[in-house]
């Protein structure tokens, strides 16, 4: 088999520094109008605040929650491929072969989202996570919190810190252990690289089903303190998952419309598209369970969460409430559902770009009702913060993709993946 | 009325999917295929159009997801209202459970029941079993023979050089 190997153009690579560029621009241009006509705004509205305007945020608030964002996205997209090529390991998959360099490559963000992710939780802690004010503990305050402070055993910063250097150690571990074995395959062949590869996969699976529940508790459920759900690890698992799928399946489309990956064909990309379909109607499945239950018992203390998005904070998050479950399922329910469909790239690479955007809005909606909340916006800090981590994340990820060939030419299944037929 | 074919056995797959592609090519017509167990890329060397269930599947879960919905929304609704926990009559997040079963069950109903009539399969619908060994271990091209049309001796030939291991003919009662 011969070796394919991507090369990334300097004007390229130009391209992302650009994009880096012109998010760092929107960003403080966002800033800048933010700190300056933010405050004027809130003199001409006064007390008329209350009853109806715009909550006034700090441009820092608004920023960290933007970083926060972002940097949970985007590492969640990253862990996602790491997990992909695990699960394919653990199942003995032939299919997957050729495309499996991609999902490899996303992990290379990892140790950027895991360096950024301390970083912004040290300087931002108080503006995305209420409960890391001191007062809240303080039985002779009068902001004392019982609720919050019978959750200080889990909910505290050093322990909060630990965990999340925790888990990136063990994910970025993992990761460059299984690449390790990838490039020692490459090198050597043989298949003792392919059943250490199987062993790592299955420890690294345990590690991800307890990591990515916790860290999903930590990282996002945490940001509304009072509140709880027993699904919300598999919910935010959900997310990550198929904006990972989609973010492998889009990438697939554009390498082979750029002339690489020439052994996948319409079976490979057909698999993917099911991938992709699949687990949109799962990732509803789990948002429909978590909403149902809450409306149905409607506790007040539960249904605040789902009433500061649909009619509470002045119907504010209504519009992004419904544009989620029409992006990220009546969407690719509807495009997906025919065979052709699958496997027609132009369709593929339609929904999963509505995909990417659709979970992204998803991220929005569970983290800045609980913080911004009237005060949330989609500006120049939200289209300037995200573009700068994409440009990040696309450096990160296409340098990984260049690290070795496309094609895993000594793996033991090559030979099945080429023949795939469904 | 009595059919007579003439049956091609072969014992390799990939023998198998040469034969079928050069024996159509000569422009003989290919009655049916048996095979022990199914043989990936046979539909498209057979030329067998996709299957036109899923549309029929579409078409089943979109009448069980409106009959669904008529259903608990004229019962709750219109014909016996009742509050139950407080919520509106007719509230919609309280039927999606049952909608989503109903068109599952329609849906798939639906494939099963239209597969049963398109076959003819009923009970008593007799199998012709052209080669018993085509359940075993051989696979079994079935040709049809005209009588006064079909040159038996240039059909025997283009199967055996196409490797079949034997050439059978073999009447069957319709």
């Amino acid at each position: 088999m011969t070796e394919e190997r991507l090369i990334i153009s300097r004007k390229t690579n130009n391209k992302f520094f650009l994009m880096i560029a012109v998010g760092v621009i929107l960003l403080i241009a966002g800033i800048i109008t933010m700190a300056a006509g933010g405050g004027a705004e809130h003199h001409a509205e006064g007390h008329g605040a209350a009853a109806g305007g715009h909550e006034a945020v700090s441009w820092t608030k608004r920023l960290f929650m933007n970083l926060w964002l972002n940097n949970v996205y985007f590492t969640g997209i990253s862990l996602i491929g790491l997990f992909f090529v695990a699960v394919q390991y653990v199942a003995y998959a032939g299919w997957s072969v050729l495309i499996k360099r991609i999902p490899m490559a996303l992990g290379y963000f990892l140790p950027i989202g895991g360096i950024l992710m301390v970083l912004i939780f040290l300087f931002g802690s108080h503006d995305i996570f209420h409960w890391t004010h001191e007062y809240l503990y303080d039985v002779n305050d009068p902001r004392f919190d019982p609720i919050i402070n019978g959750k200080s055993g889990y909910l505290n910063t050093p322990f909060f810190l630990i965990r999340m250097v925790l888990y990136f150690a063990l994910w970025i571990g993992f990761f460059y252990w299984l690449r390790k074995q990838m490039e020692g395959e490459d090198l050597n062949g043989g298949t003792t690289y392919y059943h250490k590869s199987i062993r790592i996969s299955a420890m690294f699976l345990v590690v991800f089903g307890i990591t990515s529940s916790t860290s999903a508790w930590d990282w996002v459920l945490s940001i509304d303190t009072h509140w709880f759900s027993t699904m919300f690890g598999w919910y935010v698992f959900a997310s990550w998952f198929i904006a990972g799928l989609a973010a492998m399946t889009l990438t697939v489309i554009i390498l082979k419309e750029n002339g690489y990956l020439k052994m996948v064909n319409a079976n490979h990309i057909h698999d993917l598209g099911k991938f992709v379909f699949a687990f949109s109607i799962f990732w509803t499945y789990i948002w429909f369970s978590q909403f149902m239950l809450y409306w149905y018992a409607n506790i007040p203390e539960e249904a605040i969460y789902y009433l500061d998005r649909l009619g509470g904070n002045n119907g504010h998050y209504k519009w992004i409430f419904f544009t989620n479950l029409i992006i990220n399922f009546a969407f690719p329910f509807l495009v997906l559902m025919t065979r052709d469909a699958k496997r027609q790239m132009i369709m593929l690479k339609l929904v999963t770009i509505a995909i990417l955007i659709g979970h992204w809005l998803d991220f929005y909606l569970m983290m800045m009702p609980g913080t911004l909340r009237t005060g949330a916006g989609i500006g120049f800090i939200e289209i300037g913060t995200t573009l700068t981590f994409l440009g990040v994340f696309l450096l990160a990820f296409t340098k990984g993709l260049t690290k070795s060939s496309l094609v895993p030419v000594n793996h033991p299944f090559l030979e099945e993946s080429i023949h795939h037929h469904v | 009325m009595n059919k007579k074919f003439v049956l091609g056995i072969y014992d390799d797959e990939d023998v198998l999917l040469h034969a079928i592609e050069n024996v159509r090519a000569a422009g003989t017509k290919i009655y049916d295929v048996f095979s022990p167990y199914p043989v990936h890329g046979i539909d498209d060397v057979l030329g067998i159009k996709r299957s036109r269930l899923p549309i029929v599947a579409f078409f089943g879960g979109l009448t069980g997801m409106s009959f669904a919905l008529w259903m608990q929304i004229w019962m709750l609704g219109f014909d016996w209202p009742m509050i139950i926990g407080g919520k509106p009559h007719i509230a919609l997040p309280a039927f999606i459970p049952v909608t989503f079963e109903l068109t599952v069950l329609f849906a798939a109903f639906s494939m099963v029941i239209t597969f049963f009539i398109v076959s003819k399969l009923k009970p008593s619908f007799k199998v012709n079993v052209f080669d018993k060994r085509s359940t075993d271990d051989k696979f079994v091209m079935a040709i049809e023979v005209k009588d006064g049309v079909t040159d038996m001796n240039a059909l025997n030939n283009l199967l055996r050089t196409n490797g079949a291991i034997e050439v059978n003919e073999k009447e069957v009662v319709k």
